[in-house]
C-alpha cells in the first residue's frame, strides 16, 4: 500500500485548485486520481468562451481556464494518475482504484478530497412517456459529441430544460448548421444564467417557452416528434395546450446531480438539498481528513467559485494534515429559510479565526429582496439586492468575530421581500 | 443454404429451442428480425421465476411452469446467467384475499409446486419489513425467483453456436413457401430453405402462421409498463411481492431484480392486432404502477426512478388462453410455439424440452449428437471479482482496468468481449444488455459516447454507422463542419 498525505479524487477544475492549494500550504505527498484520459474535467468539452472573467479577470474558454490549471500542476510534483477510477473509500481513508497500468491501486491518504464533480439527469428520471427511440440524449452527452468527437447527434433540435448546458448547445447546434425550434422550460423562469439566454437563444433567435415541458417523445428507432403542453402552477400539463413538434433530437439540460456515490460509500452525511456532503467552513465533511468541493459538493453555475471553494478544500486539508486535529468540532449550524434553498457551509467551527463566505441558492426569482442573516434575532448582515434567481448562486461574507461572538450556535440566511 | 430446422424468433424460447436443437445431428438456423437476439418481450418484462400457482391444473401453462421453474438453477448455473432464488409472496390486503391465497395454495399443490406456506402478518412483516401496515398475511412460495431475461436468452444462444447453430439477424421472415417438403422462408437478408420451421415470432407469431395458412390462432399484444429503480432503493424489498390475481393476469408485482435494482410493474392493456410494435409507455399506464405501489410498500418512492419501459406479452385471443405448442395443423413439419405470456420465461427451459420430444416424433430420423457442450465460458464481471482476482485479470490484459461505465463499473475489456462474443453485441443496447454498461443511474450520459467508439473501433465501422438497436436508430449524423 502506498501512503499519501493527500488523495484529490477529480482532476476537473475543483481537484485541480485543491491540489494546488495544499502544495501551497505545504502538503508534500500529494496524488490526483482522475477518470478520464486526461486533467480538467468537463472543462474540456466547454469550448465556449465565458470562463476566468472573476477568477482571472479575462474571458477563457472551458480547455484554456483548465489549462492554465494543468500547467500549474505539471510545475510541481503532484502525481497524477489518469485513466484511474477510484471503486471504493475503506476505513482507515484506504482509497481503492483501478487502472490499466497499475490494475489495483490501494492508497493510504492522511487527507481526502472529493472533487467528482456531477452528472446530468437522465431522461428516466424525468419520467417522459413515449418511445425508447435513439435520439434523446442529455445536452452534456451531445456536446461531447459535438466538440470532442466531431459528429453531429442530429439535424432538429428540440430542447427541454434551460439549464446553462442546454442553453450553450442550443447555440452551438445552431452555429453547427442545425435547426434547434425550441428550448422548453418547465418552471416559470429559466434554471440557466442570465447572459447564457442573452447570448445563446436571444442572439440565435431560438425561443424561450417557459411552463412548458415535452410530454411525449415520438418514434420507433429514431425520434421523429414530441408532444409539448404548458404546465399550471402546480407544473402539471395543462389539456388542450399539447403541441406536436417534429424533430429528430430531444436534447436534456434538467438539472445537475453530485456524482457522491464513493462519499455515501463512506457513510458521509449528505445535505438532501444540495446533494452533496454536508460541510464546515473548510470543506471538511462530517468524517474528519475528508473534505469536499466543486460541483460534487453543490451545483454551480461558475467555474470561478468552484476554484475558490476548491482552495478552500485544500487550504482546510493541508491544515488537517498538519495538525492532526483529535476530538470534535463545535459547530455553529446555518440554515436556508424564507426563499433560501440552502447554504454551504452547512456548519462552522465555533472558534474560527477567518470571515466566512456563504454560498447559498434562492428558491424562486425575486426582486428587491433583502438577504438577512441572523442569529436568535441578531441580524449580522442585511443588504437589498435587485434581483435574485434560481439560476445564480450568491453569497454574503460573515466576520470571524461575529461567528466567535455567537451566543445561539446557529446562524440562519433568509430573505424578506418587499410586497 | 438448407437446413434441417429454421426457428424464427430469438427470444428466450427461441434461443432454448434452437440450443435443444443444436443437441441433435442436425442443421439448424435461428431467424432474428432485429439487430440482437432477446428484443421483444424477452427483454422487457418481471423477470420472474414464478412458482407455479396461477395457471389452472392440466394447462400446459401450469405445467410448464412448475417444470421450467425446477430446472432454472441448472440453466443458469451452466450457462452462467444471474439467477437468485429469492421467493415469492402473495400479499393479502383483507380476509376475502386471504381466501384467495388458500384458492392459490390449493391450485399451487394441485400443480406440483413444493414447500408452498400461507404466513402470518408478523412472519410477512420479518420477511419484508416495509410492507405496507394494511397487508394480513401473504402466500409464501420459497421456489419463485428472478433471473436476468435477457442474458437468459443471450446465454442460450451463445451456447447453441458454439454447439454449431447459425444464427442470423435483422432477417425477419415475410414469406413462406412449403414445396416437396422443403419450406423457403424468405427474409429480409434473402432465402432461407429448410425441413422444418418452428414458429417463436412471439407476438409476430400468428402472422407467421399465417404465412403456410395457419389462422387457427391470433396474438393480441398485451402491454405491460414498468419502472426501474436505482440502487438506492435495493434494501426496501427483498422478495418477489405480488397483489393478488386479477383476471388481466398477476397484477402489479414490486421485486428486486438481480442486479441489485428494484423493478415495479407491469400494466396489462390490450392493444390492437397491428399496434405490435407500440412500446411507448404512457402517462396513465405509468401512474397506474405507481400509485399500485403505495398500497404494497408505501415508503418506496418512484423518485429513484432510472428508467422506465414496456413490454408485450403475447397474448392467444381466447377466454382461457394456454400455451399453443403444437405441430400447426395446415403442415405438420411446422411447430408453432405461440401464446408463451407468463409464466413464459418460467417455462422456456421446459417449453424448449417440450418441443424437442414433439420434434422427436414428427421427425426420428435426427439422432443427438456425440459430443454436445452444456454450457458456455463465463462472461467476465470485474466488478465480482476480488481485489486479488481484479489484480491478476488486468495484469494478463489492461483493457479490463480502464472502466467505461462509471455507475456499473464496466470496463472496456468486458465490452470487448460482448462485442467479440458469438453471436456478439452490435449496437449499444446490444453491449448493455450483455455488460451493462449505460444500465445505471446516468443512463449512458458518460459511457454511452464511449460505447459507440469502442463499437465503431471492433467493428471496423465509422462512429455514425453505429446505432442504438440496428436500423433506423442511429445515435449520429455528419461530421461536424
Amino acid at each position: 500500500m502506498q501512503k499519501y498525505d493527500l488523495v484529490v479524487i477529480g482532476g476537473g477544475p475543483a481537484g485541480m485548485a485543491a491540489a494546488l492549494k495544499a502544495k501551497e500550504c505545504g502538503v508534500k505527498k500529494i496524488i490526483i486520481l482522475e477518470r478520464a484520459a486526461t486533467l480538467g474535467g468537463i472543462l474540456e468539452q466547454c469550448i465556449h468562451a465565458g470562463f476566468g472573467l472573476h477568477y482571472f479577470g479575462e474571458e477563457l474558454t472551458g480547455p484554456e481556464y483548465a489549462h492554465r490549471f494543468i500547467e500549474q500542476v505539471e510545475q510541481t510534483d503532484i502525481e497524477v494518475k489518469v485513466d484511474t477510477m477510484v471503486l471504493e473509500i475503506r476505513n482507515g481513508n484506504i482509497v481503492v482504484a483501478t487502472n490499466a497500468v497499475d490494475g489495483m491501486l490501494e492508497l493510504h491518504a492522511t487527507a481526502i478530497i472529493l472533487a467528482m464533480g456531477c452528472r446530468e439527469r437522465p431522461r428516466g428520471a424525468l419520467d417522459i412517456p413515449g418511445s425508447r427511440a435513439s435520439g434523446i440524449m442529455t445536452a452534456g452527452t451531445a456536446q461531447k459529441y459535438v466538440n470532442i468527437d466531431g459528429y453531429m447527434p442530429g439535424k432538429k433540435i428540440v430542447i427541454l430544460g434551460s439549464g446553462d448546458i442546454g442553453l450553450i448547445m442550443a447555440r452551438r447546434m445552431t452555429l453547427e448548421g442545425a435547426k434547434v425550434e425550441m428550448v422548453c422550460e418547465l418552471m416559470p423562469f429559466s434554471g440557466g444564467l442570465q447572459r447564457n439566454i442573452v447570448q445563446c437563444l436571444e442572439d440565435m433567435g431560438i425561443p424561450l417557452k417557459l411552463s412548458c415541458t415535452v410530454i411525449q417523445t415520438h418514434g420507433i428507432e429514431r425520434l421523429e416528434g414530441v408532444t409539448i403542453a404548458n404546465v399550471d402552477e402546480n407544473r402539471r400539463p395543462i389539456p388542450g395546450t399539447e403541441q406536436y413538434v417534429e424533430c429528430d433530437t430531444l436534447l436534456l439540460s434538467v438539472g445537475l446531480i453530485p456524482e457522491n456515490e464513493l462519499t455515501r460509500m463512506a457513510g458521509i452525511i449528505i445535505d438532501p438539498v444540495t446533494n452533496g456532503a454536508v460541510v464546515d467552513e473548510n470543506r471538511q465533511t462530517s468524517r474528519p481528513g475528508i473534505f469536499a468541493c466543486g460541483n460534487v459538493l453543490q451545483v454551480h453555475d461558475l467555474v470561478d467559485y468552484v476554484t475558490a471553494e476548491s482552495q478552500i478544500a485544500g487550504e482546510g486539508a493541508a491544515a488537517y494534515i498538519r495538525n492532526k486535529p483529535k476530538g470534535r468540532n463545535r459547530y455553529v449550524s446555518v440554515k436556508g429559510r424564507d426563499g433560501v434553498r440552502y447554504v454551504v457551509p452547512q456548519n462552522i467551527n465555533e472558534n474560527t479565526d477567518k470571515d466566512v463566505k456563504l454560498y447559498f441558492r434562492v428558491a424562486d426569482v425575486f426582486r428587491n429582496a433583502r438577504i438577512i442573516v441572523e442569529s436568535d434575532g441578531k441580524v449580522l448582515y442585511n443588504k437589498k439586492k435587485p434581483k435574485l434567481a434560481p439560476g445564480e448562486m450568491e453569497y454574503v461574507v460573515i466576520k470571524a468575530d461575529d461567528i466567535r461572538a455567537l451566543e445561539k450556535k446557529e446562524l440562519v440566511v433568509r430573505l424578506e421581500v418587499q410586497q | 443454404m438448407q437446413y434441417d430446422v429454421a426457428v424464427i424468433g430469438a427470444g428466450v424460447c427461441g434461443a432454448m429451442i434452437t440450443r435443444e436443437m443444436s443437441k441433435l445431428d442436425l442443421k439448424v438456423i435461428l431467424l432474428e428480425k432485429c439487430n440482437d437476439v432477446a428484443m421483444g418481450t424477452s427483454k422487457a418484462n418481471s423477470a420472474i421465476v414464478h412458482a407455479g400457482f396461477d395457471a389452472e391444473p392440466g394447462t400446459l401453462k401450469a405445467k410448464l411452469n412448475v417444470q421450467g421453474a425446477s430446472l432454472m438453477a441448472y440453466y443458469c448455473n451452466k450457462l452462467h446467467v444471474p439467477y437468485k432464488n429469492i421467493g415469492s409472496l402473495v400479499v393479502a390486503y383483507s380476509w376475502d384475499d386471504m381466501k384467495t391465497l388458500d384458492e392459490l395454495f390449493e391450485r399451487g399443490f394441485a400443480n406440483g409446486v413444493p414447500n408452498m406456506d400461507i404466513i402470518s402478518q408478523e412472519r410477512l412483516r420479518e420477511m419484508e419489513p416495509y410492507i405496507s401496515e394494511e397487508a394480513v398475511g401473504a402466500l409464501w412460495a420459497p421456489t419463485a425467483g428472478i433471473v436476468s431475461p435477457y442474458e437468459l436468452t443471450i446465454a442460450c444462444v451463445e451456447n447453441a453456436v458454439l454447439n454449431g447453430a447459425r444464427v442470423r439477424r435483422n432477417s425477419g421472415v415475410f414469406d413462406i413457401e412449403y414445396k416437396d417438403g422443403l419450406f423457403s422462408l424468405s427474409t429480409a437478408s434473402g432465402v432461407v430453405k429448410a425441413k422444418y420451421v418452428i414458429n417463436c415470432a412471439g407476438v409476430f407469431a400468428d402472422q407467421i402462421a399465417k404465412m403456410i395458412g395457419d389462422t387457427s390462432f391470433r396474438i393480441i399484444p398485451r402491454k405491460g409498463e414498468y419502472y426501474l429503480l436505482d440502487k438506492s432503493e435495493q434494501k426496501m424489498v427483498s422478495h418477489v411481492l405480488f397483489h393478488c390475481p386479477s383476471k388481466m393476469g398477476k397484477g402489479i408485482l414490486v421485486t428486486p431484480t438481480v442486479h441489485g435494482n428494484v423493478l415495479m410493474g407491469p400494466t396489462a392493456i390490450d392493444l390492437d392486432f397491428d399496434s405490435k410494435l407500440d412500446l411507448d409507455t404512457t402517462i396513465e399506464g405509468l401512474n397506474i404502477v405507481k400509485e399500485d405501489v403505495k398500497t404494497v410498500i408505501p415508503a418506496l418512492s418512484t423518485r429513484n426512478c432510472i428508467t422506465s419501459f414496456a413490454g408485450l406479452r403475447a397474448h392467444i385471443d381466447s377466454e382461457h388462453a394456454d400455451f399453443l405448442i403444437a405441430p400447426s395443423k395446415a403442415n405438420e413439419h411446422f411447430i408453432n410455439v405461440a401464446g408463451i405470456e407468463s409464466p413464459g420465461l418460467t417455462a422456456a427451459p421446459a417449453i424448449a424440452r417440450y418441443v424437442a420430444n414433439i420434434f422427436k416424433e414428427i421427425a426420428p430420423q435426427y439422432p443427438r449428437k456425440e459430443q454436445f457442450r452444456t454450457d458456455r465460458p463465463a462472461p467476465i464481471h470485474v466488478n465480482e471479482l476480488t481485489d486479488e482476482e481484479r489484480r491478476t485479470l488486468v495484469e494478463k490484459d489492461k483493457r479490463y482496468g480502464r472502466i467505461i461505465c462509471r455507475c456499473e463499473g464496466v470496463t472496456e475489456g468486458e465490452i470487448i468481449d460482448a462485442i467479440k462474443a458469438p453471436c456478439g453485441a452490435r449496437d449499444v443496447d446490444g453491449v448493455k444488455r450483455r455488460t451493462r454498461a449505460g444500465m445505471g443511474r446516468c443512463q449512458g450520459g458518460f459511457c454511452g459516447s464511449k460505447v459507440v467508439e469502442i463499437l465503431a473501433r471492433e467493428l471496423g465501422e465509422d462512429m455514425n454507422q453505429i446505432t442504438k438497436f440496428g436500423n433506423e436508430s442511429r445515435i449520429l449524423y455528419n461530421r461536424t463542419k
